[in-house]
């Protein structure tokens, strides 16, 4: 059964290479790629009926002992990370295979995007420090080239800070990673969480801290935002939906498991909780002044991560488990709303709310795929949205925390408002510029989008509705996966057998 | 742990930030190399002092060897660095074709909405004046 561990990593790698040596023939890189992420999910999905059943599954690469080798684990959080993340990759390959010009003259997409969906596999199955940040950098270099991909001037220029920002990080990373094995002499995870506790209460503050600034560079918390909202909205559109979806929630992740897992005698509540208020607020104000399509969702990216860090500095079972479930539905919602942004821009040519107008009549299916995905962001019931808000705002409430609550309500309430400004300027009204208003008298400014890229779409949102429905089932996943990140006694026996 | 050694890294570190806080992409990019450079010997000064044999069993059977793990890493981190700065060498000379100039652009979007914000508060402080 071991085997499924590494099958993640090793087929979009493997993948990868083959379609490097196909670079000319387009078609037989579509297969490949479509077929080694069908085949990845399949094997996620089994990998997460194994955990539910037998609970942590490791395997020690090379056959090393766990403290010195590596080790890949999966529990029920990785598990569920990695299904949902391979569901939204595989439907964003898709619509790229679907738009006309994302991969057609680009011999290094399909390559390039295997390889970074390797390396977020291995950031969630990696039970070891340092190969989280080889797991990073296999994802981060793919990204750089993704998001230059084109080179067209506003790129290389947003491309730039975002190398720059991530690089910055990663040199921090190694710092951090040189610190704690200064002080604990190694570097596994499971390990680590029992050497770290013997170390004096400053050292391990001090390792806390630096470590939640590398990761809350990669995942966009409040002081540590300013590089998302600038650089995502530049790319093509699929890579936009698929860092917007996957990218921060990898950071979130790191937090995650490195706060429950390393240091769980120091928990930085109030430094989470404030952070994640800030976050919140100042990702929803930054979205309502923004005036274009692709803008506005890019600061929501940061406004959600908000509610992520909020349930986790609860530090309780109800709080994790709001989290989880969370991050479960934002993944393939975040992605939904760019995918149909993409739409948008695919049949008018842009995505400024003062461009676009009238769309509801046009294309009447994209408007109801951005209004289910728009609602359930906005976290109206019945949607997955609401679900993960109510988890993580009662788990508040437990914890008396009611500052914090009254908040996350309000900057719901911001979100829907800034979702009713995308809704009367792009769906609703009429463009203000008159050049595309005549585009669109004269008839359709372009041909009509392509199926592919409206199927992959439609699939996502049902996706999103799925999680809505199995709102039951999902919530206990998330509850027991919550369980196993506050009591990881279970992580650390499987790992250091 | 040596004392030079820690020195190099903070000297190392200290000069890769104030290079990067420059507004010229070429020195952006040194300083990163800097702060790499920084890292990856801090890497070094915790494996432990210098003097410990590299190998078991080159100066005698009784002698402490070096600690291997964190010259693997560093030489992880090392190829790891080389290949994005690599990059982004490419990428900053990629701006300059595009745009004759070495320095970083300012996100356009961005200053048109920071006006905007000035332009109300003005307004805002004239009418209550």
């Amino acid at each position: 059964m071991s085997v499924l561990l590494v099958l993640p990593i090793v087929i979009p790698l493997i993948a990868a290479a083959v379609a490097i040596i196909a670079f000319n023939h387009r078609s037989l890189q579509r297969i490949i790629a479509v077929s080694a992420l069908v085949a990845v999910l399949i094997d996620a999905v089994f990998l997460l009926i194994a955990v539910e059943q037998d609970g942590v599954q490791s395997i020690q690469m090379g056959g090393w002992a766990a403290p010195i080798g590596i080790t890949l684990v999966v529990d029920m959080f990785s598990a569920l990370m990695l299904v949902i993340s391979m569901v939204t990759v595989l439907m964003v390959l898709i619509y790229a295979i679907g738009q006309p010009g994302a991969d057609e003259d680009q011999p290094v997409f399909h390559p390039v995007y295997l390889v970074m969906t390797a390396g977020v596999a291995l950031s969630f199955t990696t039970g070891d420090l340092f190969n989280l940040f080889v797991a990073y950098e296999i994802t981060l270099a793919a990204s750089y080239v993704l998001i230059t991909l084109g080179g067209r001037r506003e790129q290389v220029r947003s491309g730039m800070t975002y190398v720059i920002i991530n690089l910055l990080a990663s040199t921090l990373f190694v710092i951090g990673i040189a610190w704690v094995y200064a002080a604990t002499g190694t570097v596994n995870m499971a390990d680590l969480a029992g050497k770290i506790a013997l170390l004096p209460d400053g050292t391990q503050t001090a390792l806390s801290m630096f470590l939640l600034v590398v990761f809350g560079i990669k995942a966009a918390i409040f002081p540590l935002f300013f590089w998302l909202p600038d650089s995502y909205p530049t790319a093509r559109m699929p890579v936009t939906a698929v860092f917007a979806g996957l990218l921060t929630k990898v950071g979130v992740y790191s937090i995650i498991r490195t706060q429950t897992l390393l240091f769980p005698q120091h928990r930085p509540s109030t430094i989470l909780l404030v952070c994640a208020g800030l976050t919140m607020a100042i990702g929803v104000l930054g979205a309502i002044a923004q005036n274009d399509m692709k803008r506005i969702l890019s600061f929501h990216i940061v406004s959600q991560i908000g509610y992520m860090i909020l349930g986790l500095g609860l530090f309780s079972v109800a709080g994790v488990a709001g989290t989880v479930f969370f991050i479960i539905h934002q993944i393939p919602v975040k992605t939904a709303l760019f995918l149909t942004t993409g739409l948008v821009e695919e049949s008018t040519g842009s995505t400024a709310l003062n461009k676009v107008g009238g769309m509801i009549r046009r294309t009447p299916l994209v408007a109801g795929l951005f209004l289910l995905a728009a609602l359930s962001l906005a976290g109206i019931p019945p949607f997955s949205g609401f679900v993960g808000k109510l988890g993580i705002i009662q788990a508040g409430f437990g914890a008396q925390e009611y500052a914090i609550v009254a908040v996350s309500l309000l900057v719901s309430l911001l979100t829907l408002f800034s979702m009713i400004k995308i809704w009367n300027g792009v769906f609703l009204g009429t463009p203000e510029d008159p050049t595309l208003r005549l585009a669109s008298a004269a008839g359709e400014a372009r041909l009509p989008t392509p199926v592919l890229m409206r199927s992959a779409t439609v699939a996502l949102v049902a996706v999103t509705l799925a999680i809505a429905v199995f709102a039951g089932p999902i919530f206990d996943l998330s509850e027991r996966a919550a369980q196993s990140l506050l009591n990881p006694t279970a992580y650390i026996h499987e790992v250091l057998r | 742990m040596s004392f030079v050694s820690a020195f190099v890294v903070a000297v190392l570190f200290s000069v890769g930030v104030y290079l990067l806080l420059q507004r010229s992409l070429s020195r952006i990019i040194l300083g990163l190399a800097l702060m790499g450079h920084s890292a990856n010997l801090l890497l070094m000064v915790v494996s432990g002092g210098a003097g410990k044999a590299p190998v078991i069993g080159t100066f005698g059977p009784d002698d402490v060897v070096a600690d291997p793990l964190p010259q693997a890493l560093a030489l992880t981190a090392i190829v790891i660095s080389f290949g994005i700065i690599s990059f982004l060498l490419a990428l900053a000379y990629r701006s300059w074709v595009l745009t004759q100039n070495d320095e970083v652009e300012d996100d356009l979007e961005d200053a048109r909405i920071a006006q905007l914000g000035e332009e109300e508060v003005r307004r805002w402080w004239r009418r209550s004046s």
